[in-house]
Protein backbone atom coordinates (compact mmCIF):
# COMPACT_ATOMS: atom_id res chain seq x y z
CA UNK A 1 0.00 0.00 0.00
CA UNK A 2 1.13 3.80 -0.95
CA UNK A 3 1.82 5.77 1.95
CA UNK A 4 -0.19 8.35 3.46
CA UNK A 5 -0.18 11.87 2.81
CA UNK A 6 -1.42 14.60 4.87
CA UNK A 7 -3.40 17.30 3.15
CA UNK A 8 -4.84 20.70 4.13
CA UNK A 9 -8.22 22.37 2.47
CA UNK A 10 -11.01 24.45 2.71
CA UNK A 11 -14.03 22.29 2.30
CA UNK A 12 -17.03 24.27 3.02
CA UNK A 13 -15.86 26.72 4.89
CA UNK A 14 -13.89 25.11 7.47
CA UNK A 15 -10.27 24.35 7.26
CA UNK A 16 -9.32 20.76 7.51
CA UNK A 17 -6.34 19.06 7.56
CA UNK A 18 -6.57 14.43 6.82
CA UNK A 19 -4.71 12.21 6.11
CA UNK A 20 -5.01 10.40 2.60
CA UNK A 21 -4.37 7.58 0.29
CA UNK A 22 -2.70 8.84 -3.15
CA UNK A 23 -5.46 6.96 -5.49
CA UNK A 24 -8.15 8.04 -3.38
CA UNK A 25 -10.67 10.43 -5.32
CA UNK A 26 -12.12 13.68 -3.65
CA UNK A 27 -15.53 11.66 -4.09
CA UNK A 28 -13.98 9.24 -2.02
CA UNK A 29 -12.74 11.69 0.73
CA UNK A 30 -16.12 14.11 0.61
CA UNK A 31 -18.49 10.98 1.54
CA UNK A 32 -16.23 8.57 3.90
CA UNK A 33 -13.55 10.74 5.55
CA UNK A 34 -15.88 13.71 5.97
CA UNK A 35 -19.57 12.33 5.79
CA UNK A 36 -20.46 14.53 3.09
CA UNK A 37 -22.72 12.04 1.43
CA UNK A 38 -24.69 14.94 -0.33
CA UNK A 39 -22.16 14.07 -3.09
CA UNK A 40 -23.02 11.56 -4.89
CA UNK A 41 -21.44 8.52 -6.90
CA UNK A 42 -23.36 7.85 -9.87
CA UNK A 43 -20.89 6.41 -12.72
CA UNK A 44 -17.98 7.21 -11.04
CA UNK A 45 -16.31 8.13 -14.49
CA UNK A 46 -17.40 11.60 -15.47
CA UNK A 47 -20.41 11.34 -17.19
CA UNK A 48 -23.44 11.38 -15.04
CA UNK A 49 -22.42 14.55 -12.86
CA UNK A 50 -24.31 13.35 -9.19
CA UNK A 51 -20.89 13.97 -7.97
CA UNK A 52 -20.72 17.85 -8.87
CA UNK A 53 -18.96 20.10 -6.57
CA UNK A 54 -17.00 22.98 -6.92
CA UNK A 55 -13.03 23.59 -6.65
CA UNK A 56 -11.93 27.10 -6.37
CA UNK A 57 -15.49 28.06 -7.20
CA UNK A 58 -15.56 25.98 -10.65
CA UNK A 59 -17.46 23.17 -11.34
CA UNK A 60 -15.51 20.00 -11.23
CA UNK A 61 -16.63 15.89 -11.42
CA UNK A 62 -15.39 14.86 -7.80
CA UNK A 63 -15.13 12.13 -9.00
CA UNK A 64 -11.93 12.81 -11.43
CA UNK A 65 -9.94 15.08 -9.00
CA UNK A 66 -7.90 12.98 -6.62
CA UNK A 67 -8.27 13.90 -2.77
CA UNK A 68 -4.25 14.90 -2.63
CA UNK A 69 -5.17 17.76 -5.58
CA UNK A 70 -7.15 19.79 -3.43
CA UNK A 71 -4.18 20.40 -1.17
CA UNK A 72 -4.41 25.00 -0.05
CA UNK A 73 -7.41 24.61 -2.14
CA UNK A 74 -11.43 25.25 -1.64
CA UNK A 75 -13.98 22.85 -1.88
CA UNK A 76 -17.71 23.58 -1.95
CA UNK A 77 -20.42 20.82 -1.72
CA UNK A 78 -23.96 20.90 -1.76
CA UNK A 79 -23.90 20.56 2.04
CA UNK A 80 -21.90 23.86 1.61
CA UNK A 81 -24.95 26.05 -0.11
CA UNK A 82 -27.66 26.20 2.39
CA UNK A 83 -27.43 27.97 5.70
CA UNK A 84 -28.54 26.78 9.38
CA UNK A 85 -31.72 28.42 8.88
CA UNK A 86 -32.62 28.50 5.36
CA UNK A 87 -32.46 26.62 2.05
CA UNK A 88 -30.09 28.31 -0.65
CA UNK A 89 -32.50 30.02 -3.04
CA UNK A 90 -31.28 27.05 -5.93
CA UNK A 91 -33.03 24.50 -3.75
CA UNK A 92 -35.55 26.27 -2.78
CA UNK A 93 -36.64 26.65 -6.34
CA UNK A 94 -36.13 22.62 -7.46
CA UNK A 95 -38.42 22.31 -4.51
CA UNK A 96 -40.82 25.11 -5.14
CA UNK A 97 -40.67 23.75 -8.79
CA UNK A 98 -40.79 20.30 -8.51
CA UNK A 99 -36.91 19.83 -10.02
CA UNK A 100 -36.87 16.55 -8.77
CA UNK A 101 -38.30 13.12 -8.02
CA UNK A 102 -36.21 10.12 -6.90
CA UNK A 103 -33.37 12.99 -5.80
CA UNK A 104 -30.30 10.92 -6.27
CA UNK A 105 -29.14 13.35 -9.53
CA UNK A 106 -30.37 16.48 -7.45
CA UNK A 107 -27.19 17.63 -5.42
CA UNK A 108 -25.42 17.23 -8.64
CA UNK A 109 -28.04 19.43 -10.37
CA UNK A 110 -28.09 22.22 -7.32
CA UNK A 111 -24.12 22.32 -7.30
CA UNK A 112 -24.04 22.98 -11.08
CA UNK A 113 -26.64 25.66 -11.37
CA UNK A 114 -25.05 27.44 -8.76
CA UNK A 115 -21.89 27.21 -10.51
CA UNK A 116 -23.93 28.90 -13.54
CA UNK A 117 -25.71 31.05 -12.06
CA UNK A 118 -22.95 32.29 -10.43
CA UNK A 119 -21.24 33.23 -13.82
CA UNK A 120 -24.65 34.13 -16.02
CA UNK A 121 -27.32 35.34 -13.30
CA UNK A 122 -29.97 35.48 -16.81
CA UNK A 123 -29.39 32.48 -18.93
CA UNK A 124 -31.67 31.44 -21.69
CA UNK A 125 -33.18 27.75 -21.71
CA UNK A 126 -30.63 26.92 -24.30
CA UNK A 127 -28.13 27.93 -21.94
CA UNK A 128 -29.07 26.33 -19.10
CA UNK A 129 -29.62 22.87 -20.86
CA UNK A 130 -25.96 23.53 -22.42
CA UNK A 131 -24.91 24.29 -18.96
CA UNK A 132 -26.34 21.23 -17.17
CA UNK A 133 -25.68 18.57 -19.99
CA UNK A 134 -23.10 17.12 -17.85
CA UNK A 135 -25.58 16.12 -15.11
CA UNK A 136 -27.86 13.58 -15.58
CA UNK A 137 -31.38 12.53 -14.41
CA UNK A 138 -32.99 9.22 -14.81
CA UNK A 139 -36.62 10.03 -13.68
CA UNK A 140 -37.88 13.48 -14.12
CA UNK A 141 -37.51 14.59 -17.58
CA UNK A 142 -35.40 17.81 -17.78
CA UNK A 143 -38.55 20.39 -17.66
CA UNK A 144 -38.67 20.72 -14.24
CA UNK A 145 -35.26 21.08 -13.89
CA UNK A 146 -34.80 23.88 -16.49
CA UNK A 147 -38.06 25.61 -14.78
CA UNK A 148 -36.28 25.25 -11.25
CA UNK A 149 -33.16 26.93 -12.82
CA UNK A 150 -35.27 29.62 -14.58
CA UNK A 151 -37.01 30.21 -10.78
CA UNK A 152 -33.87 30.36 -8.91
CA UNK A 153 -32.15 32.99 -10.95
CA UNK A 154 -35.12 35.23 -9.96
CA UNK A 155 -34.93 34.43 -6.81
CA UNK A 156 -31.33 35.25 -7.24
CA UNK A 157 -31.75 38.68 -8.67
CA UNK A 158 -34.45 40.08 -6.30
CA UNK A 159 -32.34 39.14 -3.73
CA UNK A 160 -29.30 41.19 -5.21
CA UNK B 1 -8.20 2.50 -8.18
CA UNK B 2 -4.81 0.98 -7.95
CA UNK B 3 -2.40 2.15 -5.48
CA UNK B 4 0.24 4.84 -6.98
CA UNK B 5 2.84 7.29 -5.65
CA UNK B 6 1.48 10.94 -6.27
CA UNK B 7 4.12 13.38 -6.87
CA UNK B 8 3.66 17.26 -8.15
CA UNK B 9 7.46 18.45 -9.32
CA UNK B 10 7.45 22.12 -9.62
CA UNK B 11 9.55 22.18 -13.17
CA UNK B 12 9.91 19.99 -16.09
CA UNK B 13 13.22 19.30 -15.13
CA UNK B 14 12.08 17.47 -12.29
CA UNK B 15 9.55 15.84 -14.35
CA UNK B 16 11.99 14.46 -17.01
CA UNK B 17 13.97 13.12 -14.18
CA UNK B 18 11.05 11.05 -12.67
CA UNK B 19 9.88 9.97 -16.01
CA UNK B 20 13.22 8.27 -16.36
CA UNK B 21 13.38 6.78 -13.01
CA UNK B 22 10.34 4.82 -13.69
CA UNK B 23 10.29 3.47 -17.47
CA UNK B 24 7.57 3.04 -18.62
CA UNK B 25 5.76 2.90 -15.20
CA UNK B 26 4.45 6.56 -15.00
CA UNK B 27 1.94 8.63 -15.60
CA UNK B 28 1.25 12.66 -16.00
CA UNK B 29 -1.94 13.69 -14.82
CA UNK B 30 -2.93 17.55 -15.64
CA UNK B 31 -6.74 17.34 -15.92
CA UNK B 32 -7.52 14.07 -15.04
CA UNK B 33 -10.30 13.25 -17.25
CA UNK B 34 -9.19 10.97 -18.94
CA UNK B 35 -6.56 9.12 -16.85
CA UNK B 36 -8.46 8.82 -13.56
CA UNK B 37 -11.06 7.08 -15.86
CA UNK B 38 -8.00 4.71 -17.36
CA UNK B 39 -6.73 4.03 -13.91
CA UNK B 40 -10.04 3.43 -12.86
CA UNK B 41 -10.78 0.96 -15.33
CA UNK B 42 -7.85 -1.28 -16.83
CA UNK B 43 -5.01 -2.84 -15.29
CA UNK B 44 -2.80 -0.19 -15.66
CA UNK B 45 0.74 -0.78 -14.92
CA UNK B 46 1.21 2.96 -13.42
CA UNK B 47 2.88 3.01 -10.18
CA UNK B 48 3.36 6.75 -10.09
CA UNK B 49 1.19 9.12 -11.02
CA UNK B 50 3.02 13.44 -12.19
CA UNK B 51 1.09 15.95 -11.67
CA UNK B 52 2.23 18.77 -13.95
CA UNK B 53 -0.42 21.84 -12.81
CA UNK B 54 2.21 23.32 -10.68
CA UNK B 55 4.71 23.76 -13.70
CA UNK B 56 4.04 27.35 -14.79
CA UNK B 57 5.13 26.64 -18.39
CA UNK B 58 2.30 23.90 -18.59
CA UNK B 59 -0.15 26.50 -17.43
CA UNK B 60 0.34 29.34 -19.39
CA UNK B 61 -1.28 30.67 -22.59
CA UNK B 62 0.60 33.10 -24.38
CA UNK B 63 1.15 35.21 -27.93
CA UNK B 64 3.44 37.36 -29.61
CA UNK B 65 3.30 38.25 -33.45
CA UNK B 66 6.45 37.34 -34.27
CA UNK B 67 5.93 33.70 -32.46
CA UNK B 68 2.44 32.95 -32.17
CA UNK B 69 0.31 31.10 -29.11
CA UNK B 70 1.58 28.74 -27.30
CA UNK B 71 -0.91 26.59 -25.31
CA UNK B 72 0.44 25.65 -21.94
CA UNK B 73 -0.36 21.09 -22.07
CA UNK B 74 -2.48 21.34 -18.93
CA UNK B 75 -4.34 24.62 -19.94
CA UNK B 76 -7.83 23.91 -19.14
CA UNK B 77 -10.64 23.87 -22.08
CA UNK B 78 -12.77 26.42 -19.88
CA UNK B 79 -9.61 28.86 -19.85
CA UNK B 80 -8.38 28.24 -23.02
CA UNK B 81 -12.33 29.81 -24.28
CA UNK B 82 -12.12 32.45 -21.52
CA UNK B 83 -8.97 33.92 -23.61
CA UNK B 84 -9.30 37.16 -25.42
CA UNK B 85 -6.47 36.75 -27.87
CA UNK B 86 -7.49 32.95 -28.65
CA UNK B 87 -10.90 34.23 -29.72
CA UNK B 88 -9.75 37.06 -31.86
CA UNK B 89 -6.87 35.44 -33.82
CA UNK B 90 -8.42 31.56 -33.52
CA UNK B 91 -11.99 30.90 -33.31
CA UNK B 92 -11.50 27.40 -34.05
CA UNK B 93 -9.73 26.91 -31.29
CA UNK B 94 -12.64 27.85 -29.03
CA UNK B 95 -14.82 26.06 -31.54
CA UNK B 96 -12.89 22.59 -30.34
CA UNK B 97 -12.58 23.53 -26.59
CA UNK B 98 -16.22 24.49 -26.19
CA UNK B 99 -17.86 20.66 -27.25
CA UNK B 100 -15.14 19.10 -25.37
CA UNK B 101 -17.30 17.16 -22.87
CA UNK B 102 -19.68 19.41 -20.52
CA UNK B 103 -18.68 22.05 -18.15
CA UNK B 104 -17.09 20.16 -15.28
CA UNK B 105 -15.12 18.49 -18.13
CA UNK B 106 -13.92 21.69 -19.37
CA UNK B 107 -12.74 22.68 -16.37
CA UNK B 108 -10.78 20.44 -16.11
CA UNK B 109 -9.74 18.70 -19.55
CA UNK B 110 -6.35 20.29 -21.27
CA UNK B 111 -5.85 20.51 -25.16
CA UNK B 112 -2.73 18.57 -24.15
CA UNK B 113 -3.90 15.94 -22.46
CA UNK B 114 -6.81 15.48 -25.11
CA UNK B 115 -3.16 15.34 -27.78
CA UNK B 116 -1.69 12.67 -25.36
CA UNK B 117 -4.63 10.60 -25.05
CA UNK B 118 -4.43 9.98 -29.02
CA UNK B 119 -7.99 9.28 -29.31
CA UNK B 120 -8.48 8.99 -33.17
CA UNK B 121 -11.54 11.24 -32.49
CA UNK B 122 -9.90 14.12 -30.65
CA UNK B 123 -11.97 17.61 -31.08
CA UNK B 124 -8.71 19.35 -30.47
CA UNK B 125 -6.45 17.71 -32.36
CA UNK B 126 -8.33 18.15 -35.50
CA UNK B 127 -8.47 22.23 -34.22
CA UNK B 128 -4.43 22.09 -33.75
CA UNK B 129 -3.84 19.92 -37.15
CA UNK B 130 -5.91 22.18 -39.45
CA UNK B 131 -3.67 25.12 -37.53
CA UNK B 132 -0.74 23.53 -38.33
CA UNK B 133 0.46 23.15 -34.75
CA UNK B 134 3.72 21.89 -33.33
CA UNK B 135 4.32 19.87 -30.25
CA UNK B 136 6.78 20.88 -27.87
CA UNK B 137 8.15 17.92 -26.37
CA UNK B 138 11.00 17.78 -23.78
CA UNK B 139 12.95 15.00 -22.64
CA UNK B 140 16.75 13.39 -21.02
CA UNK B 141 17.92 14.55 -24.89
CA UNK B 142 16.58 18.19 -24.27
CA UNK B 143 13.77 19.55 -26.35
CA UNK B 144 11.90 18.65 -29.67
CA UNK B 145 9.46 20.12 -31.95
CA UNK B 146 7.13 17.83 -34.05
CA UNK B 147 4.30 18.59 -36.29
CA UNK B 148 0.89 17.58 -34.76
CA UNK B 149 0.27 15.39 -38.10
CA UNK B 150 3.29 13.68 -37.35
CA UNK B 151 2.77 13.24 -33.41
CA UNK B 152 -0.10 9.93 -33.87
CA UNK B 153 0.71 6.42 -34.55
CA UNK B 154 -2.84 4.36 -33.60
CA UNK B 155 -5.07 4.66 -31.64
CA UNK B 156 -4.11 6.10 -27.92
CA UNK B 157 -0.23 5.44 -29.18
CA UNK B 158 1.74 8.41 -29.88
CA UNK B 159 5.28 9.21 -30.73
CA UNK B 160 6.13 10.23 -27.00
CA UNK B 161 8.93 8.24 -25.66
CA UNK B 162 8.68 6.83 -21.57
CA UNK B 163 10.63 10.29 -20.12
CA UNK B 164 9.24 13.16 -22.28
CA UNK B 165 6.65 15.50 -21.44
CA UNK B 166 4.51 17.51 -24.17
CA UNK B 167 5.02 20.93 -22.41
CA UNK B 168 3.17 23.15 -25.11
CA UNK B 169 1.35 22.98 -28.11
CA UNK B 170 2.67 25.92 -30.34
CA UNK B 171 0.68 28.13 -33.51
CA UNK B 172 2.23 30.09 -35.92
CA UNK B 173 0.77 33.68 -35.65
CA UNK B 174 -2.33 33.75 -38.43
CA UNK B 175 -1.70 34.91 -41.82
CA UNK B 176 -3.41 37.87 -43.23
CA UNK B 177 -6.89 36.73 -45.06
CA UNK B 178 -7.23 33.42 -43.46
CA UNK B 179 -9.61 31.66 -41.91
CA UNK B 180 -10.69 28.18 -39.88
CA UNK B 181 -13.05 26.28 -38.69
CA UNK B 182 -14.15 23.24 -36.59
CA UNK B 183 -17.15 21.30 -37.12
CA UNK B 184 -18.31 17.55 -35.68
CA UNK B 185 -21.17 15.62 -35.43
CA UNK B 186 -22.54 14.24 -32.63
CA UNK B 187 -25.68 12.21 -31.62
CA UNK B 188 -26.34 14.34 -28.88
CA UNK B 189 -25.89 18.54 -28.69
CA UNK B 190 -23.43 18.15 -25.88
CA UNK B 191 -21.34 15.47 -23.66
CA UNK B 192 -21.13 13.50 -26.45
CA UNK B 193 -18.17 11.82 -28.80
CA UNK B 194 -17.37 12.68 -32.37
CA UNK B 195 -18.83 10.18 -34.48
CA UNK B 196 -16.68 12.19 -37.18
CA UNK B 197 -15.15 15.95 -37.46
CA UNK B 198 -13.22 18.03 -39.92
CA UNK B 199 -11.15 21.08 -38.82
CA UNK B 200 -10.63 23.38 -42.17
CA UNK B 201 -7.98 26.29 -42.35
CA UNK B 202 -7.62 28.31 -45.64
CA UNK B 203 -5.41 31.28 -46.77
CA UNK B 204 -6.84 33.44 -49.71
CA UNK B 205 -4.88 35.79 -52.01
CA UNK B 206 -7.20 39.27 -51.06
CA UNK B 207 -6.62 40.33 -55.27
CA UNK B 208 -6.99 37.13 -57.12
CA UNK B 209 -8.72 35.09 -54.03
CA UNK B 210 -7.15 31.99 -55.10
CA UNK B 211 -6.39 29.67 -51.62
CA UNK B 212 -2.80 30.04 -50.93
CA UNK B 213 -2.46 27.38 -48.91
CA UNK B 214 -5.23 24.62 -47.11
CA UNK B 215 -5.34 22.21 -44.78
CA UNK B 216 -8.55 19.91 -43.85
CA UNK B 217 -7.98 17.80 -40.96
CA UNK B 218 -10.50 15.03 -40.75
CA UNK B 219 -11.26 13.29 -37.32
CA UNK B 220 -12.69 10.10 -36.44
CA UNK B 221 -12.11 8.66 -39.54
CA UNK B 222 -9.06 7.11 -39.70
CA UNK B 223 -6.83 4.93 -36.78
CA UNK B 224 -5.84 8.61 -35.81
CA UNK B 225 -7.01 12.34 -36.69
CA UNK B 226 -5.00 12.65 -40.24
CA UNK B 227 -4.59 15.75 -42.77
CA UNK B 228 -6.03 15.16 -45.81
CA UNK B 229 -3.27 16.66 -48.14
CA UNK B 230 -5.63 15.85 -51.38
CA UNK B 231 -8.07 17.69 -50.71
CA UNK B 232 -5.35 20.37 -49.60
CA UNK B 233 -4.00 20.27 -52.82
CA UNK B 234 -6.98 20.65 -54.67
CA UNK B 235 -8.10 23.64 -53.43
CA UNK B 236 -4.59 25.42 -53.95
CA UNK B 237 -5.28 27.53 -56.90
CA UNK B 238 -9.30 27.41 -56.84
CA UNK B 239 -11.51 30.21 -55.43
CA UNK B 240 -13.45 29.60 -52.20
CA UNK B 241 -16.83 29.38 -54.11
CA UNK B 242 -19.80 26.47 -53.49
CA UNK B 243 -17.94 24.76 -56.35
CA UNK B 244 -14.77 24.45 -55.36
CA UNK B 245 -16.09 23.32 -51.77
CA UNK B 246 -18.45 20.87 -53.34
CA UNK B 247 -15.03 18.93 -54.68
CA UNK B 248 -13.32 19.26 -51.73
CA UNK B 249 -16.12 17.61 -49.98
CA UNK B 250 -16.41 14.68 -52.24
CA UNK B 251 -12.54 14.11 -52.60
CA UNK B 252 -12.60 14.22 -48.72
CA UNK B 253 -15.01 11.50 -48.97
CA UNK B 254 -13.21 9.31 -51.12
CA UNK B 255 -9.81 10.04 -49.30
CA UNK B 256 -11.40 8.08 -46.40
CA UNK B 257 -11.61 4.29 -45.25
CA UNK B 258 -13.86 4.98 -41.92
CA UNK B 259 -14.92 1.64 -39.64
CA UNK B 260 -18.18 1.17 -38.30
CA UNK B 261 -17.92 1.18 -34.47
CA UNK B 262 -20.54 1.83 -31.63
CA UNK B 263 -20.51 5.57 -32.57
CA UNK B 264 -21.76 4.94 -35.91
CA UNK B 265 -21.02 3.26 -39.45
CA UNK B 266 -18.54 3.35 -41.89
CA UNK B 267 -21.08 4.84 -44.75
CA UNK B 268 -22.36 7.53 -42.29
CA UNK B 269 -18.66 8.21 -41.25
CA UNK B 270 -18.77 8.69 -44.95
CA UNK B 271 -21.57 10.82 -45.78
CA UNK B 272 -20.46 13.18 -42.16
CA UNK B 273 -17.30 13.76 -43.99
CA UNK B 274 -18.71 15.40 -46.90
CA UNK B 275 -20.93 17.49 -44.77
CA UNK B 276 -18.89 18.68 -42.55
CA UNK B 277 -16.02 19.59 -44.59
CA UNK B 278 -18.73 21.89 -46.83
CA UNK B 279 -19.82 23.00 -43.83
CA UNK B 280 -15.78 23.49 -41.98
CA UNK B 281 -14.88 25.67 -44.96
CA UNK B 282 -17.69 27.35 -44.65
CA UNK B 283 -17.17 28.48 -42.00
CA UNK B 284 -13.42 28.95 -42.48
CA UNK B 285 -14.17 31.29 -45.61
CA UNK B 286 -16.78 33.12 -43.03
CA UNK B 287 -13.71 34.18 -40.77
CA UNK B 288 -11.37 35.03 -43.40
CA UNK B 289 -9.73 38.26 -42.21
Amino acid sequence: MSSKLVVNSNINGQDVEFLIEPQQSLLEILRDAFGLTGTKEGCNDGNCGACSVLFDNRLVNACLVLGVEIEGRKVVTVEGLANINELHPVQEAFVVEDGLQCGYCTPGFIVSTKALLDQNPDPSDDEIRFWLAGNLCRCTGYDKIVKAVRHAARLMNEAR
Amino acid sequence: MKDFTYVSPSSIGEVVGLLSENEGCAALLAGGTDLLVQLRNTNSDVDVVIDVKKISQLNDISYDVDNGLSVGAAVPCSQIYQSDIILEKYPIIIDAASIIGGKAIQNRASFGGNVCNSSPSGDAIGAMMALGATCEIVGSNGVRTVPINEFFIAPGKNILMTDEILVALKVPPPKQYSGSGYIRFTPRAEMDIAVAGVGSYLEVDRKSDQILSARIALVAVAPTPVLSTSVAQMLIGNTPIENTIQMAASLAQESISPITDVRGTAAQRKHLIGVLTKRSLNLAVSRVK
